[in-house]
């Protein structure tokens, strides 16, 4: 197993930013049952917020400096987004055929790609994304690059702060309570509809940081970057059992980590040397999800409950 | 109110026949000219004018837009004003199969030029071949369009004499940076790569066997999906692997993470591939991480010839937008060569092109085959394949971010 903790370190990486941008089609799921299939736009809309901050300082700003204005703008960005595309999209066709919102998702998510290869300047190709420089730091026993210390560092926080939210705050157990029940949870007194609010926002700014990562990992940024990305994600949530946040990132690890060693080892097996490589991982990552749903239906963290998908 | 919607309906209907019979007789009387003594020809224009290659898309038709406006401005051909005609393939090859089907069937496009995508251009083909369309591609590297599908055997045949191609093919521009870095940068250890399109897993194709029969060993291949922009896994494979360079068959999107991310994974090995890779996108994407990698190109750079230089003023001074990238040089000959094969019917002719559209096409195509002229690349003319002649190739290298030319020559078998 040459190379085997790189190889781990690269499945982590990839594999945190898959679990950060799933996190929001959890959540929304959990509550609404809806799959929001613009999430992944989202997530784009996310990456080109944080570039526009970019050029917008002077040049030769330093990282430490731009990093934070980076996120914010990102941050925000996708969260206008979002929560403009819940209020407008999603919100009217609450209540109705359970497929009406699934298309206004795939239609949103075209119109949002297309928006921003009309409107950005010079988003018609990729466009490069900063990049924070500097050499690789040698671990002893694994070597990493300094972009991929961003996901390392942001996803375990923002999960951190997740967990405390939805276990602590008022809010937090609110949105349980919407989960569990929304009916109930509107008979006690909770506002539903700032709940759902919340649960776009929080994944908007999750896959916010995920296109920053992305942008830094692969040094550009482009509008059609959400629609694998956000395939991936979804397939993420499944695997983790959607509509649980903790599942999410375990699915996304696990994907992640499993698309890293299927390029890596699988062409050493005998007899499967040409089903190794870089282009066979996602068929390899798609059986895992096959064999992950058939030994439980529910996902690796899922409850199982009779009126979910 | 049933009898309300029934009318409507009526209506709807009666007007659309109207339309659509509009249309028909419209189409009718085109290609006989527009009053006076001015016959206005199409030439059709096919590339990926959006998506991930559209830089390299818009330089080809932006140089196909000059050729046919400077055509027009020294009246080439006279009596015949020419006009560019684009559309947009999106690299998809059932978009430009499409795109060819509506060429064939508008009665004012005489020949078209493109695409860029060897796989696209396979679609286009016969689409062409039926109707005896010419068509001439700038870009189209893959050996199988016009030797066929055995050519590495030695059987080489020609498919579709209505398909030519202005730029060299992998089966030389393979062998050639295999002959450049075996010689005269003595690497010995290869890694290949390919994206399994036709262009890319051609090109490492000839690549590996040259770079074999040379005695280079490669120390591993992976193969990769063209929309994927996370390479880090093969990157580690890559570093592990001790390999000195990496061969990449195939194009500058998914090349330029490649490459940086192989940089970040602690590997000293440079990245080297073929046309595609030779765009200024390629170092914007890749910034330091693409320092000293190697693009091969047909053709002399373009700074270096006088016919270039004048293609260069012009281009600037039509003022567009995008830089004319790869294959502006190549797209601009290409149309010019469509230029010329309709002039040549027409001295033919007594000064004026067939009645009958498809007789125009046919002799379009066959006067095709002997047409030669001095052009933006060098020396453009075909052999009997439908291949250019023109065989110079250059070595180009990544410097302070850009791609400076080491070395120009011409092919020769080892």
């Amino acid at each position: 197993m040459h190379g085997l903790p790189d190889q781990l370190a690269n499945g982590l990486a990839l594999g945190a930013l898959y679990g950060l941008i799933a996190i929001g089609y959890t959540m929304v799921y959990g509550i609404v049952q809806l799959i929001n299939f613009a999430h992944g736009e989202i997530f784009m809309i996310g990456g080109f917020g944080a570039l526009t901050a970019y050029l917008w300082l002077p040049d030769g700003t330093g990282m430490a400096l731009a990093l934070p204005l980076m996120i914010l703008l990102g941050v925000v960005c996708a969260v206008l987004v979002a929560v403009g595309a819940e209020r407008f999209a999603y919100r009217p066709l609450r209540g109705g055929p359970r497929l009406s919102p699934l298309i206004t998702a795939i239609g949103l998510s075209l119109a949002l790609q297309q928006a921003i290869w009309a409107f950005y300047p010079n988003a018609k190709k990729a466009r490069p994304f900063p990049q924070i420089g500097g050499g690789d730091i040698d671990l002893g026993f694994v070597t990493l690059s300094r972009e991929d210390l961003f996901i390392f560092i942001s996803a375990p926080v923002c999960m951190l702060a997740l967990g405390l939210f939805v276990a602590k705050t008022r809010t937090g157990r609110a949105m349980q309570a919407t989960s569990q029940d929304p009916d109930t949870a509107k008979l006690m007194g909770i506002n539903t509809d700032r709940i759902i609010v919340m649960a776009f926002a929080i994944g908007a700014a999750f896959a916010a940081v995920a296109a920053i990562a992305q942008g830094f990992k692969t040094g550009e940024v482009n509008f059609r970057m959400g629609f694998i990305a956000g395939l991936k994600a979804f397939t993420a949530a499944v695997l983790g059992g959607i509509g649980n946040i903790y599942g999410a990132m375990v699915g996304g690890l696990v994907l992640g980590v499993a698309e890293a060693l299927a390029t890596a080892y699988i062409g050493n097996v005998p007899g499967l040397e040409q089903f190794g490589g870089g282009s066979w991982k996602d068929v390899w990552a798609f059986v895992l999800l096959i064999l992950v749903l058939l030994l439980r239906p529910q996902g690796i963290l899922g409850e199982r409950l009779a009126d979910r998908a | 109110m049933r009898h309300r919607s029934l009318l409507i309906l009526t209506t709807t209907v009666t007007v659309g026949a109207l339309t659509l019979s509009a249309c028909g007789s419209r189409d009718d009387k085109s290609g006989g000219g527009e009053g006076g003594d001015k016959t206005t020809v199409v030439i059709g224009l096919d590339a990926p004018l959006t998506g991930d290659l559209s830089a390299l898309g818009q330089g080809i038709k932006n140089s196909s837009e000059l050729a046919v406006k400077i055509a027009n401005k020294d009246n080439e051909v006279d009596g015949v004003t020419f006009k560019i005609q684009a559309l947009d393939d999106q690299g998809q090859a059932g978009t430009g199969q499409q795109n060819a089907t509506k060429f064939v069937g508008d009665d004012e496009v005489i020949g078209a030029v493109g695409p860029l995508n060897s796989h696209v251009g396979q679609s286009m083909q016969k689409v062409f071949g039926n109707a005896d369309m010419v068509q001439v591609s700038p870009a189209n590297t893959a050996p199988e369009l016009t030797q066929g599908p055995d050519w590495q055997k030695g059987k080489k045949k020609r498919l579709f004499d209505t398909y030519y191609r202005t730029c060299a093919t992998d089966a030389v521009q393979g062998p050639y940076a295999a002959q450049y870095l075996f010689d005269k940068r003595k690497f010995k250890k290869a890694y290949i790569i390919d994206d399994k399109k036709t262009y890319g897993a051609g090109l490492a194709g000839t690549f590996t066997d040259e770079f074999k029969k040379l005695g280079g060993k490669v120390v591993g291949t992976d193969h990769i999906n063209p929309d994927d922009r996370d390479f880090s896994a093969v990157a580690t494979k890559v570093a592990k692997s001790k390999a000195d360079f990496v061969y990449y068959g195939g194009e500058y999107p998914a090349g330029a993470p490649l490459s940086a991310q192989i940089s970040k994974a602690g590997s000293k090995a440079l990245v080297v591939g073929g046309d595609a890779l030779y765009s200024e996108e390629y170092t914007k994407l890749g910034k330091k991480n693409v320092e000293g990698d190697l693009a091969t190109s047909v053709g002399a750079p373009l700074e270096s010839l006088d016919t270039a230089k004048t293609f260069m003023q012009n281009y600037k001074k039509a003022g567009y937008k995008l830089p004319y990238e790869a294959y502006g040089g190549y797209a601009y000959d290409s149309t010019r060569a469509v230029i010329l094969a309709v002039k040549a019917v027409v001295d033919k002719n007594d000064g004026k092109l067939p009645d009958s559209m498809d007789d125009a096409r046919k002799q379009v195509t066959e006067a095709m085959q002997d047409v030669t002229f001095d052009g933006v690349t060098g020396q453009v003319g075909f052999d009997g394949y439908g291949d250019t002649t023109n065989k110079q190739l250059s070595v180009y290298e990544v410097k302070s971010g850009k791609h400076e030319p080491v070395q120009t020559g011409t092919f020769k078998e080892s």
